[in-house]
């Protein structure tokens, strides 16, 4: 495991994401109203690029006729089959035990910190002054 | 007889032989109305007495004389010493459920089809249940009208013999629709199941596609009719509101749900936030409370097989032991289809039944 520069942190806006290759990985970097999150750009169904999907709200129901719609966004839709992942987890809602999407640990460091290391970023040039999304692959 | 001993027969028709035996149990209005009318002849069009289906032909009465443009011989079901030798001597069955089946789903009239069920049910108690203590019933309502139907649970739920409450495969609407909540809010209430039985009210094709020409086809069919009332019944959400409810299929088969119930998962997997009340895959609602009487089984053509879509299926309790009886689904006492696993057969024969049936276990105490 080692942790990754993988984009500034005002690059991906809130609701936006951007998709890094780490390792020979595809990741999904999403910036969720300032809180970050990363998920495996594969679906564990049949290998859609799933970090290309819709970001949806959770739906639930307590009875017919009734949706409890909570948590806008949380919800990553692949846009092969429709199956929704938690981007907080990367747990499916249809199969939870027994389908998930690889969730990687994110944060956002301080370029005065990542100067000190040890961290890689092959394509960042760090910079003290700036704020950057570091992913622990 | 030995396979079968001691088993619950979860489907037997009682024929009803026409209107003049059912005039003493409709009221004054009606039973002038049926009179001046000349209403007979009631039986459904999709399953008509002499198709060759209808009676096996060791089951069928003796021919008698000829009438008119009819055949000689009573309706296949129509007599109680028959079936009592036949169908519940014959297999050693403890109990047998009776499905009558004469038109009333299928009449236009929301009242006339409400009395024609209260003279069913009432010449089925007298006639058969009275007379029988191995029979139960389903109840003929009118399900054409949830009010009228509500009514007649209401009026029968205090005779126990009555266990179940009795659609067609096809009708008016599909069965997942609010307008029927009430018929199985009710059947909830008391502890009936609810029975779909093979055959078209008539209010539409038969096939998705129109009408078919042949009686093959209405036949088959019958088939798609229960599955889409089964998807219909699990996404309008019927099982999410009503978590006790049994829905039977009756003679629909069943050995085509292992690629009905992979097509409702997979389906379900990518669309589900439209139907956000079925919070589990399709299949394990089918498992909970879908079920399907034995006949006709649609084995498969090689008997090794049987145990194979058993297992792909994937589910003990849904099988119900049923004779069909007077119908021809088999030959000999042949109910279980060869290859039908032997550690299943008790089961099929007195728990599942018992577990569909809440008002069969009074009878087992």
């Amino acid at each position: 495991m080692a942790r990754h520069v993988v984009a500034t942190a005002g690059e991906i806006p809130p609701g936006g994401r951007k998709i890094v290759t780490v390792r020979g990985r595809e990741i999904g970097i999403f910036n969720h109203g300032g809180e970050y999150f990363a998920l495996l750009n594969r679906c564990p169904h049949q290998g859609g690029e799933l970090c290309r999907g819709t970001l949806v709200g959770l739906v639930t129901s307590r009875e017919p006729g009734r949706f409890d719609y909570s948590r806008p966004g949380e919800m990553l839709k692949c846009p092969w089959h429709g199956w929704e992942y938690d981007i907080r987890t990367g747990q499916s809602w249809c199969d939870p035990n027994d389908t998930r999407v690889k969730a990687y640990e994110v944060t956002v460091e301080p370029g005065e910190t990542l100067a000190r290391g040890p961290f890689v970023a092959e394509t960042f040039a760090v910079s003290v002054e700036q704020d950057y999304i570091v992913v622990e692959v | 007889m030995g396979a079968t001993a001691g088993g619950i027969d979860c489907d037997v028709h009682p024929a009803v032989p026409g209107m003049a035996a059912l005039l003493p149990y409709f009221d004054p209005y009606w039973r002038e109305q049926v009179t001046v009318r000349g209403i007979d002849g009631m039986d459904l069009a999709s399953f008509p007495p002499n198709v060759p289906a209808h009676g096996r032909a060791d089951w069928r009465p003796a021919p008698g004389p000829a009438t008119g443009t009819k055949p000689g011989g009573a309706k296949p079901g129509s007599s109680l010493e028959m079936l009592r030798a036949q169908a519940l001597d014959g297999f050693g069955s403890r109990l047998a459920i009776c499905n009558p089946l004469y038109g009333t789903q299928a009449v236009y009239n929301d009242h006339f089809a409400a009395a024609m069920a209260r003279a069913m049910n009432d010449w089925l108690a007298a006639e058969w249940l009275d007379r029988e203590p191995r029979l139960r019933a389903s109840m003929t309502v009118a399900v054409q009208n949830a009010e009228l139907a509500v009514e007649e649970i209401e009026r029968l739920a205090g005779d126990r013999r009555f266990v179940q409450v009795l659609f067609l495969a096809m009708g008016d609407a599909p069965m997942g629709r609010r307008q029927f909540w009430p018929i199985y809010a009710a059947a909830e209430r008391h502890g009936l199941a609810i029975g779909v039985h093979a055959g078209s009210a008539a209010r539409h094709a038969t096939s998705s596609n129109g009408w078919p020409s042949y009686h093959i086809e209405d036949y088959v069919l019958n088939a798609q009719g229960f599955q889409s009332q089964i998807l219909n019944l699990i996404h309008e959400g019927v099982f999410t509101k009503f978590p006790k409810l049994k829905v039977v299929g009756i003679e629909t088969g069943f050995t085509w749900l292992p690629n009905f119930m992979w097509r409702a998962n997979k389906t379900w997997r990518g669309v589900r936030a439209e139907v956000p009340w079925v919070d589990r895959p399709p299949a394990e609602i089918m498992r909970a409370h879908i079920r399907f009487t034995l006949q006709p089984s649609d084995a498969p053509p090689d008997p090794a097989d049987m145990a194979v879509v058993l297992e792909q299926i994937g589910c003990d309790d849904m099988l119900l032991f049923s004779t069909d009886y007077p119908h021809a689904q088999f030959d000999g006492d042949a109910a279980f289809p060869e290859g039908f696993p032997v550690a299943l057969r008790p089961r099929v024969l007195v728990d599942n039944p018992l577990d569909t049936y809440p008002r069969l276990q009074e009878a087992m105490t």
